[in-house]
């Protein structure tokens, strides 16, 4: 479903240029892989491909997906200098390009790596700032920032679904949107899930009780 | 979606209940978004205040761009406006100014205001802001003017998407000048049908521009297009205030535009696979800094 144009659609966003696409939206995938991985990691890999790798140079693609996988928001002056940033943070990046025609012309596969952690994400830009991530970990995701969303990588085993809307239902939670995945019957599963409003941290915990979740995160909603 | 589906029906809208289309534009917004028309203004009032911020930044840097094709124009006008030699006004000056201010500021990663895209982010708050200095206009003028913008380019969205990637850049920086022309007609205090007809007038005669950036970047043509386009919306304000009209309505011009992009190569939009972008110069500098990236990748 086409969203509602607003009147700050076309007054707005405040962004640091040049590129809605190329620099804000890539700010955006980073910011989202940030959210999902959950920590600032040790290192960061991002392979750009088609039009990302052709023309991201020019439009600070790498500068925005580092500065946002750094935390960074679209509209912070700090991106330009985002690779000064990582440095104080002593979080090694870099930056791969490759062309695969079969891929989005704005996608990147961000493999983030920490400690006790170790993440691939996968985001293409759509357009006018609007980002979706598309992949965590080989499960099939669809997260926009458009609302609060619960991530749930988990056993595949029978119940799982109703535990969780049950326990969202319980709190009175309206899901907006949900999206499921796995890779083999019995092995590991995926849930995205988007809710109206805010998820509160309470909530959050109890779903983090839930037995045999594997990873489970809360991102929340995208400032726009 | 917004419940304004047409220009027709704002107008009809505005004159029922002998409102200016701003308010008609401001109490939609405020409906939808079950927020107070007072909110509206206050988060029009942020955009506002970051055009401003963004001109004052871009008038005083010379800064490159990545690719260091662009950003020190703006300098090059301000010496010619301070030494007082114009073709025209001080006002006509201070309008390419404020243009190449913002625009500059978007290419070397400087905060501007999307309006309605970031490649014609130069154009409605260089009109705006440069015209309500000369008019002596104050914020709450200004707001007005800003909204009524919005609202134009928030009716054509309803139809044509504001992409050059896929409308060419009549969506873009087209439609940023008729936003333009629409609230300089606004902020002089014209009628709702001098606010459309401004509107129409210069979407009307800029059709068909396409996006043919050089090496895919926001600089050439695009920087010069925005100053260009800026003085090109003035005109379309000048002639409507003087009660001069489009013959073919607003709401028909923007269904032509859409057909217009439809029929477009796709070469010519936002591809960079035909026009400025193929001239020899155009590949000689998509070639030379495919050379420096590379370069800069391998270090």
């Amino acid at each position: 479903m086409d969203k509602r144009k607003t009147l700050f659609d076309v007054i707005g966003p405040i962004i640091v240029g040049p590129s809605s696409s190329h620099t804000a939206g890539a700010v955006r995938i980073g910011y989202l892989a940030g959210q999902i991985f959950g920590e600032i990691p040790q290192s960061v890999t991002f392979k750009l491909y088609n039009s990302f790798a052709k023309t991201g140079k020019g439009h600070g693609t790498d500068k925005g997906l580092l500065g946002g996988v750094l935390g960074m928001d679209v509209d912070n002056e700090g991106i330009k200098s985002a690779f000064d940033y990582a440095k104080k943070l002593n979080v090694e990046y870099s930056f791969e390009y490759a062309q695969d025609y079969g891929r989005h012309p704005n996608s990147v596969d961000i493999s983030l790596v920490s400690q006790n952690n170790r993440m691939e994400i996968s985001g293409i830009s759509l357009g006018a700032g609007e980002v979706c991530i598309n992949r965590i970990n080989g499960y099939k995701f669809n997260i926009n920032g458009d609302y609060d969303t619960i991530v749930l990588i988990y056993k595949d085993k029978p119940g799982m679904v109703y535990r969780v809307t049950a326990l969202l239902q319980g709190h009175n939670i309206n899901i907006a949107t949900m999206h499921c995945d796995r890779n083999a019957k019995g092995q590991e599963a995926s849930m995205g899930i988007c809710i109206d409003g805010h998820l509160n941290e309470d909530v959050f915990k109890e779903l983090e009780m839930i037995d045999e979740v594997y990873l489970i995160r809360h991102i929340e909603v995208l400032k726009k | 979606m917004t419940n304004l589906k047409d220009f027709r029906q704002v107008f009809e809208k505005a004159q029922e209940s002998n409102k200016k289309i701003y308010q008609i534009c401001e109490m939609n917004e405020a409906e939808l978004s079950e927020l107070p028309v007072e909110e509206i203004r206050k988060k029009v009032k942020v955009n506002l205040d970051a055009m401003k911020a963004a001109i004052a930044q871009g008038l005083k840097s010379q800064e490159k761009s990545m690719s260091g094709l662009c950003g020190d124009d703006c300098a090059k006008l301000l010496k010619m406006y301070d030494k007082q030699t114009s073709l025209f006004s001080k006002t006509y000056q201070k309008v390419l100014l404020y243009s190449f201010a913002t625009i500059e500021q978007n290419l070397r990663m400087g905060k501007i205001v999307a309006c309605p895209t970031a490649g014609s982010c130069g154009i409605v708050p260089a009109v705006i802001l440069a015209m309500a200095e000369d008019l002596e206009a104050n914020e709450e003028v200004q707001i007005n003017a800003l909204i009524t913008a919005g609202l134009i380019g928030q009716i054509v969205s309803n139809k044509l998407a504001l992409a050059g990637a896929v409308a060419g850049c009549q969506s873009e920086c087209g439609v940023a000048a008729a936003m333009a022309s629409a609230a300089l007609v606004e902020m002089k205090n014209g009628t709702n049908e001098q606010i459309l007809n401004a509107a129409a007038l210069t979407l009307k005669n800029i059709m068909g521009l396409v996006c043919d950036p050089v090496a895919g970047l926001v600089e050439v043509p695009c920087v010069k297009r925005n100053a260009f386009l800026s003085i090109y919306a003035v005109t379309g304000a000048e002639l409507a205030l003087a009660g001069i009209k489009s013959v073919i309505p607003i709401d028909e011009i923007v269904d032509a535009m859409k057909q217009v992009g439809e029929l477009m190569s796709p070469t010519l939009k936002e591809s960079s696979d035909a026009g400025l972008a193929t001239t020899k110069t155009g590949l000689e500098i998509t070639a030379n800094l495919a050379q420096k990236w590379q370069n800069s990748t391998q270090k």
